[in-house]
């Protein structure tokens, strides 16, 4: 890469190395990527087609929104062990309140509301009680989890008209399919994109993860933006849910069990350190979209058994977290 | 008095206290020790008997937290383990004998170790970070217990193994006197000599340690290799308990279980000064909350969220603000003059901040 580079002009050398170091890991994701969808095409015959990449994304709708909430907190150093509860949480409390008759439209803001309360909760233990993000979360995970069995230990099937029609609307295109659920995922993503580098709180959020010290010597508002963090990581999460439900069309209480640890993997897969202060929402996704495509690949195959996936997520992860390690060697 | 309130362990042993003595009013004679069959039975034999795995994973993590470090995989290392074990029972053709159950406890020890070693290798040689590193084992360890097992729930029947979770010697639970017992040898090996010294110092500062003569990396090494040798400990006392390896679910969220008894004891997650009377006391304040949540007759539906109300009220406790404010509350009404406190509040709120 670098070999070429002395023969050009050192002013066009510097701007292309930079974005380079910056972007690598994500572009690692999406080499490997396109490797899979390479590698799975040549394999199986209709394996790159619309029909199979739409299903990709209507099938990790949900898991799309938490990784987005998910990069949030892992930039500013923190981690959310929760999200896969809170995003039980939200399904059951959709399905429980649709079921005992409260209009789609009161009950979407309740189950999105739920998870921004629990993150606001977290962010509270997080800064001002300095309960290790871990824990604190942790405890949330619990927390979160416990709710749903009081509130419905058994799964509630949602048979509500409008909302049974809002999840089941599609969009088709050609052989491509949208549902309501990627749609909502894929405005997440762009929110997620346009706040993280085009606002003072995103540029802030990097800034907290780069250097907690710094940025509050800086007099950037830390608290503020961690708090905040943990806020969008919680509404994502009830988002989850909610997109959740509107897939499965119903609410139930161990949905999404260990969901946060496939949420970490993407965000990893993704290119963003857990240390924080680096990484991008895009990368997040594509890391879902590794993992989304690992579990086809297999279902694709037919004669493995489902733990190769658990399997191919560690090597997988391993190394990119390898990767990852020696670029950072390279660059101090 | 304000030692006592001050003293590292006050929190956690009343928090246990306080369970005992809600379980006692809610069940008279929940505290009562029967001599049955020449054995000891009672709920307190019977707790001792269930902190044993949380216990022994516990310990380990323990180590692993003093050097900055966390074991995600120990739950994925206590399914593999008792994959290995009941397999390899299963598929001998004598599974009473006690060579067999040897062989099967010497070989998932011996995997065990050798997935501690693992972790060990990606942190302190390729010097990923531990929640990383171990992140990985722990979403392929199940996949590999599951390769193990084939997917299926083995069950086996093993007299000689079954010996290890529901058996009894000198009156006492095997799974707690083996718990117990290594417990006791590394807090004794720990404590009396240097090791635990220079565990702290590799968590308080690895580089500086390193400078100064600690084999960090070793040491580090070491305790993630301790760490999955007594998750697989732990996993046989559990698959021998029920006698079945459940790839899925053996041992799901003991190491959330285990961080939060070290947490509960008073060991920080930030690595450093570690605790290992406080672990053992957070290991029986988990185990005596299951027990309490069956006894007082919570319904087993309330049972996750009362848990995780105590788990926030402990975790909230104990976080560097409360205690601030409770030492400088305890502290007030001793001080003669007022710029007492204020100084002596000084160092506390910069060690605050040097987390």
């Amino acid at each position: 890469m670098t070999t070429s580079a002395p023969a050009r002009a050192p002013r066009a050398l510097k701007i292309p190395t930079r974005l380079d170091r910056r972007y690598l890991p994500v572009v690692g994701t999406f080499v490997v990527l396109a490797l899979m969808l390479v590698v799975g095409g040549s394999r199986y015959e209709n394996f790159v087609s619309p029909a199979v990449i739409s299903n990709l994304f209507i099938n990790n709708a949900h898991l799309i929104v938490l990784a987005v909430g998910m990069t949030f907190v892992i930039l500013t150093g923190g981690i959310d062990l929760s999200v896969g509860s809170v995003l039980a949480l939200s399904t059951v409390v959709t399905a429980a309140l649709l079921q005992a008759g409260w209009p789609p439209a009161v009950v979407i803001p309740l189950a999105v509301g739920a998870g921004t309360v629990i993150g606001l909760a977290h962010g509270v233990m997080v800064h001002y009680f300095q309960v290790q993000p871990f824990v604190a979360t942790l405890a949330g995970m619990f927390f979160a989890r416990g709710l749903c069995f009081v509130i419905a230990p058994e799964s509630i099937a949602i048979d509500e008209a409008s909302f049974v029609s809002l999840a089941t609307w599609v969009q088709i295109f050609g052989g491509w399919r949208m549902s309501s659920g990627v749609l909502i995922a894929l405005i997440v993503v762009g929110a997620g994109f346009l706040v993280l580098h085009f606002t003072r709180f995103g540029r802030t959020v990097y800034a907290v993860g780069g250097g907690e010290q710094s940025a509050l010597l800086m007099g950037l508002p830390v608290a503020r933006t961690k708090v905040l963090a943990y806020v969008v990581s919680g509404t994502c999460a009830g988002l989850g849910g909610l997109l959740f439900a509107m897939y499965s069309q119903s609410g139930y209480s161990l949905t999404g069990v260990a969901m946060e640890l496939d949420a970490i993997a993407a965000v990893v897969i993704g290119g963003t350190l857990l240390t924080g202060g680096t990484g991008f929402v895009l990368g997040s996704v594509l890391g879902v979209l590794v993992l989304g495509l690992i579990q086809t690949i297999i279902t694709f195959e037919g004669t493995l058994s489902s733990w190769w996936t658990k399997i191919v997520i560690g090597v997988l992860l391993l190394i990119f977290v390898a990767v990852q390690r020696v670029l950072s060697l390279r660059k101090t | 008095m304000t030692n006592l309130l001050r003293h590292h362990l006050f929190w956690p042993v009343a928090a246990l206290v306080a369970l005992l003595v809600a379980n006692t009013v809610a069940s008279p004679g929940f505290l009562a020790i029967t001599v049955r069959d020449g054995h000891l039975f009672g709920a307190p034999i019977d707790i001792l008997r269930t902190t044993a795995p949380l216990l022994l994973v516990a310990l380990g993590m323990t180590l692993v937290i003093a050097t900055r470090g966390i074991d995600l995989s120990v739950g994925a290392v206590v399914a593999v383990s008792g994959a290995v074990a009941l397999s390899h029972i299963a598929s001998s053709p004598n599974p009473d004998s006690p060579v067999t159950v040897l062989t099967a406890i010497g070989l998932a020890l011996a995997l065990c170790l050798v997935l501690g070693v693992w972790n060990g290798f990606l942190v302190s040689v390729l010097g990923i970070q531990p929640i990383i590193a171990t992140l990985i084992l722990m979403t392929a360890g199940r996949g590999v217990a599951m390769l193990i097992t084939g997917g299926m729930i083995t069950t086996v029947n093993s007299a000689p193994f079954k010996v290890l979770g529901s058996g009894f010697w000198l009156g006492l639970p095997v799974a707690a006197v083996l718990a117990f017992g290594v417990f006791a040898v590394v807090a004794f090996v720990v404590r009396r000599t240097a090791l635990g010294m220079l565990l702290e110092a590799t968590g308080i500062n690895p580089a500086a340690s390193r400078l100064s003569g600690v084999r960090s990396k070793t040491l580090t090494w070491t305790v993630y290799a301790a760490a999955g040798l007594f998750a697989g400990l732990a996993g046989l006392l559990i698959s021998a308990d029920t006698m079945a390896a459940d790839a899925n679910n053996a041992g799901l969220f003991i190491e959330l279980d285990a961080i939060l008894a070290v947490v509960i004891g008073g060991t920080a997650l930030s690595g450093g000064k570690f605790n290992l009377s406080g672990t053992l006391v957070g290991a029986l304040v988990i185990a005596t909350l299951e027990r309490t949540v069956t006894v007082v007759g919570i319904s087993p539906l309330v049972t996750p969220l009362f848990m995780a109300l105590v788990v926030i009220a402990v975790t909230l406790l104990q976080s560097p603000r409360m205690r601030e404010r409770l030492t400088a509350a305890t502290r007030r009404p001793v001080a003669t003059t007022p710029p007492e406190p204020q100084s002596a509040a000084r160092p506390d709120s910069t060690e605050v901040k040097a987390r």
